[in-house]
């Protein structure tokens, strides 16, 4: 049924075939960090990444799973244990070798790896194994009911390719490791790098032996990605003509960009929320003027700090009306979200002094706040609002704001005390939140929990979601962890992000709510 | 001839300090330059509204507790839409007092200004005068250092060394540094022209009698270079210092502006403007418009006094 579907999904699209070349010039405020897939689970890496590389099953342009490298999948009748991926036939890398079994077990070993930054994903498997050519078998640690929505962001290697250029084992990024695959990439995606300069422009070219070249639109044959960090000039590109899509307009330009003949704005909520993480775990921080003991330790003071945010005010105007302000750090699209939670935080200046006073510390404290400028929406102005409102209740904060590509970093290794992160959630579901940001920090999870947060009854709770089959019992398990993450102010939320696209009319596409545009699925007219 | 008393006039009384200073050929020259005289007006009004800022500014703009985030983006001499609150210039998009926020921003840039030009010329003058009166070796160091370092654009030298001085300090005195920090970047990528101007002028002087009178009743090299040299070849380098310093107020704006300055938190005119021009095509102007203007008119009248005091003290000009 499948086929005769693609067969006639073919023939229609050959009409179309010899449409004139068109480039598409794309910036946004960061680049990708790495061209390693596996090296960085991180939004705009994972973006410049589906260009060229592919996961077993994707999700379009409405976040629908779509199927990619695999063509169909279900856990094995007899095994609940067992999912059987079928792979799709005739797909070659770009350097022209054959995709098969053998890749998928290859690429999943190296994303379950020691370094791989994605290996949260994957700690229900306990094996994959090769049927034959084009069978692959993924045995988890009991069923694994969700596993089809981990795989959307894990991208296929050609292991001979690895191989043979000594990147068989992931690049660590956070010890300034540059390998082969972090800067060249053979995939088996709709787009072949054709140049890369990090930070300044990336070049990409259409892959004339892809699969599906009958079966998505494919108008764009090039890009040319462009990091513009500053918004006014990253605006001006697009009101110029100079770039043709921008992925993140100024909130404060929006009518400017809407209004201007030939360009549009498209806005959709994002799947992403954006929050303040606090270094509770250590006994004495660093960057602090307390002595011998942790302030953040104390949860009474992290209650204060938040009660001190007032988000209304950042909602209305730095990030004028474009943002929703949130009380737990899972977005809406994501199951375990309770609009409860979400309207939890409250904005209250005397209780919160009130708190601080009780916890010892009514004459405050002095904190560094690590921020990073060309990640987020207006990232830098809502932690130099957040000084303004903490400075209120005797927290005096040094903000340091910084690009992302150092800013990560201090998270991962755990070396700031208080940081900005933004979550986006691509499995909609609140286990993946719990296995980076809750867990312990460990070997296999809670490797972007920069909080030193370790509760081995939660951990216990949370590595259980992986195996629960019984999804009543797995939405209370859910629930009751994030009791627990409300309770100890784990997080200081701010709100959800709103994707604001900018573009020029010829470009058509929808807003993903993960903010990753896949540029085969875009029409150019 | 003996009996014959000279008349004397009556000498009139000598005349005070200040009398003296008005009949000088520089007060002569700055009474009939009237943009020097403007200049010298705006420079004077500028410096006195920064030193005086905590008495006029309406606002401490570094004192984040006294922020309201309501405030933001308030219009000049419009009230506020949520707080009713009235700003003479606006606010920018953290609800800080433009007004207020210029005046203790040029606190920093003057701060940076002065202390900068301060530290290249004392470095340019002593490195200048101990190349051009020691000479050798000595000389063909400095001088040849002082050449590397003109093929490099100044803003590239402070950059590198603001880059160099962020890394080695804890970061938990990065912000209270970062000012020492500009003043040490310009200082030293500044130094240069003082030593070269300073060199040149030694070279003339130390060959004239007087020095070598000096030099043979035992005079040491040091009090000869200080005492000596140094009064004589001070006017090029008084010149040096006035431009110097429009340059380094620039340079600190420029830096400030590419975020490697003075912090958002305690905003210099140079973030002030980078603050700004994100808001350049949504029509908060005033953001931008106002510091960018006050930095022109410090810049432009520190410099038109500099030419002129260059023509003044110029003796072929004359």
């Amino acid at each position: 049924m499948k086929k005769t579907a693609f067969l006639a999904a073919a023939l229609l699209a050959g009409t179309a075939i010899g449409a004139s070349a068109e480039t598409l010039r794309w910036a946004r405020a960061g680049d990708s960090l790495t061209l390693d897939p596996h090296a960085q689970n991180e939004g705009p890496t994972h973006t410049l990444s589906h260009q060229m590389y592919e996961p077993l099953i994707i999700r379009d342009m409405t976040g629908a799973f779509q199927a990619a490298l695999a063509t169909d999948w279900a856990p094995k009748a007899d095994n609940p244990d067992v999912w059987v991926f079928n792979l799709r036939q005739g797909v070659t890398f770009h350097d022209g070798a054959d995709f098969t079994a053998e890749d998928v077990v290859f690429s999943i070993n190296r994303a379950k790896s020691e370094n791989s930054n994605m290996k949260e994903l994957l700690n229900s498997i306990v094996e994959v194994r090769a049927v034959d050519d084009h069978t692959v078998e993924f045995v988890t640690d009991g069923p694994n009911p969700i596993l089809p929505s981990n795989l959307t962001n894990l991208f296929m290697m050609d292991k001979g390719w690895a191989e043979a250029n000594d990147s068989v084992d992931v690049q660590q990024v956070e010890a300034g490791e540059k390998t082969f695959a972090s800067s060249n990439t053979n995939g088996t995606g709709p787009y072949k790098l054709v140049s890369r300069e990090p930070d300044v422009k990336t070049v990409l070219t259409l892959n004339e032996d892809y699969w599906g070249n009958d079966a998505f639109p494919l108008d764009v044959t090039e890009i040319v990605y462009t990091p513009i960090q500053n918004a006014a000039t990253r605006v001006a590109a697009l009101l110029s003509g100079e770039v043709d899509f921008i992925q993140d307009v100024p909130v404060q330009d929006l009518n400017r960009v809407a209004q201007t003949d030939g360009l549009v704005v498209k806005t959709a909520p994002q799947n992403r929320v954006i929050f303040f993480g606090m270094n509770m775990g250590a006994d004495d921080i660093e960057n602090d003027n307390v002595e011998g003991k942790n302030p953040l330790a104390d949860v009474r003071v992290r209650r204060a700090m938040s009660m001190a945010i007032n988000r209304d005010a950042i909602q209305q105007v730095v990030m004028r009306g474009q943002s929703a302000p949130a009380g737990m750090i899972a977005p809406p699209f994501v199951n375990g979200w309770t609009e409860e939670m979400d309207s939890a935080s409250k904005t209250d200046v005397d209780a919160a002094k009130a708190l601080m006073e009780e916890a010892g510390y009514g004459d405050g404290f002095s904190i560094q706040l690590d921020c990073p400028n060309d990640r987020y929406v207006n990232d830098e102005a809502i932690c130099q609002a957040a000084v303004g409102m903490l400075a209120q209740i005797g927290v005096t904060v040094n903000l340091d704001a910084k690009p992302k590509a150092q800013h990560f970093p201090l998270i991962t290794n755990g070396e700031t005390d208080f940081y900005m992160l933004g979550w986006g959630v691509p499995t909609y579901d609140s286990e993946y939140i719990f296995n980076f940001l809750v867990h312990t920090r460990g070997s296999d999870r809670g490797s972007w929990n920069g909080t030193g947060y370790s509760n081995p009854e939660l951990d216990e709770m949370i590595v259980s979601l992986s195996s629960e089959t019984d999804l009543d019992k797995r939405n209370a398990t859910i629930q009751a962890i994030w009791d627990v993450v409300q309770e100890e102010q784990l997080y200081i939320p701010i709100h959800h992000q709103v994707l604001n696209w900018g573009m020029a009319e010829k470009v058509g596409t929808e807003v993903s709510p993960e903010d990753d545009p896949k540029f085969k699925f875009f029409t150019m007219n | 001839m003996a009996d014959t008393t000279p008349i004397t006039a009556p000498s009139p009384a000598p005349p005070s300090r200040l009398r003296r200073a008005w009949e000088s050929d520089l007060a002569w020259s700055f009474r009939h330059a009237p943009v020097a005289m403007a200049s010298f007006f705006v420079v004077t009004l500028l410096i006195l509204g920064a030193v005086l800022a905590p008495l006029i500014a309406p606002h401490d703009p570094f004192d984040p507790a006294t922020l309201n985030l309501m405030n933001g983006f308030t219009p000049p001499g419009q009230a506020n839409a949520f707080t009713g609150e009235l700003f003479l210039l606006g606010t920018d998009d953290q609800g800080r007092d433009v007004f207020s926020t210029i005046l203790y921003g040029m606190r920093i840039s003057l701060f940076v200004g002065f202390s900068a030009v301060l530290l290249a010329m004392v470095l340019g003058v002593t490195l200048g005068l101990l190349a051009g009166y020691v000479g050798g070796w000595t000389e063909t160091i400095i001088m040849r250092i002082a050449d590397v370092q003109l093929t490099f654009p100044a803003i590239l030298v402070a950059m590198l060394i603001f880059g160099i001085a962020k890394g080695i300090t804890p970061p938990e005195y990065r912000n209270e540094m970062a000012i020492w920090v500009l003043i040490l970047a310009i200082g030293l990528s500044d130094w240069v022209q003082f030593a070269r101007v300073v060199r040149g002028a030694t070279l003339v002087e130390k060959n004239k009698e007087y020095i070598q009178a000096a030099r043979l009743i035992g005079r040491t090299p040091f009090s000869i270079m200080l005492r000596h040299i140094l009064p004589n070849v001070l006017n090029p380098v008084l010149v040096i210092a006035t431009i110097s310093l429009a340059l380094a107020i620039i340079a600190e704006a420029t830096l400030s502006f590419l975020g490697v300055g003075a912090p958002p938190t305690k905003p210099s005119l140079g973030t002030l403007i980078r603050i700004g021009q994100e808001f350049m095509f949504s029509g908060e102007w005033w953001i931008l418009l106002f510091p960018a203007a006050t930095l022109l008119a410090l810049a432009l009248s520190i410099n038109l006094l500099g030419d002129w005091l260059r023509d003044a003290l110029n003796p072929r000009l004359r």
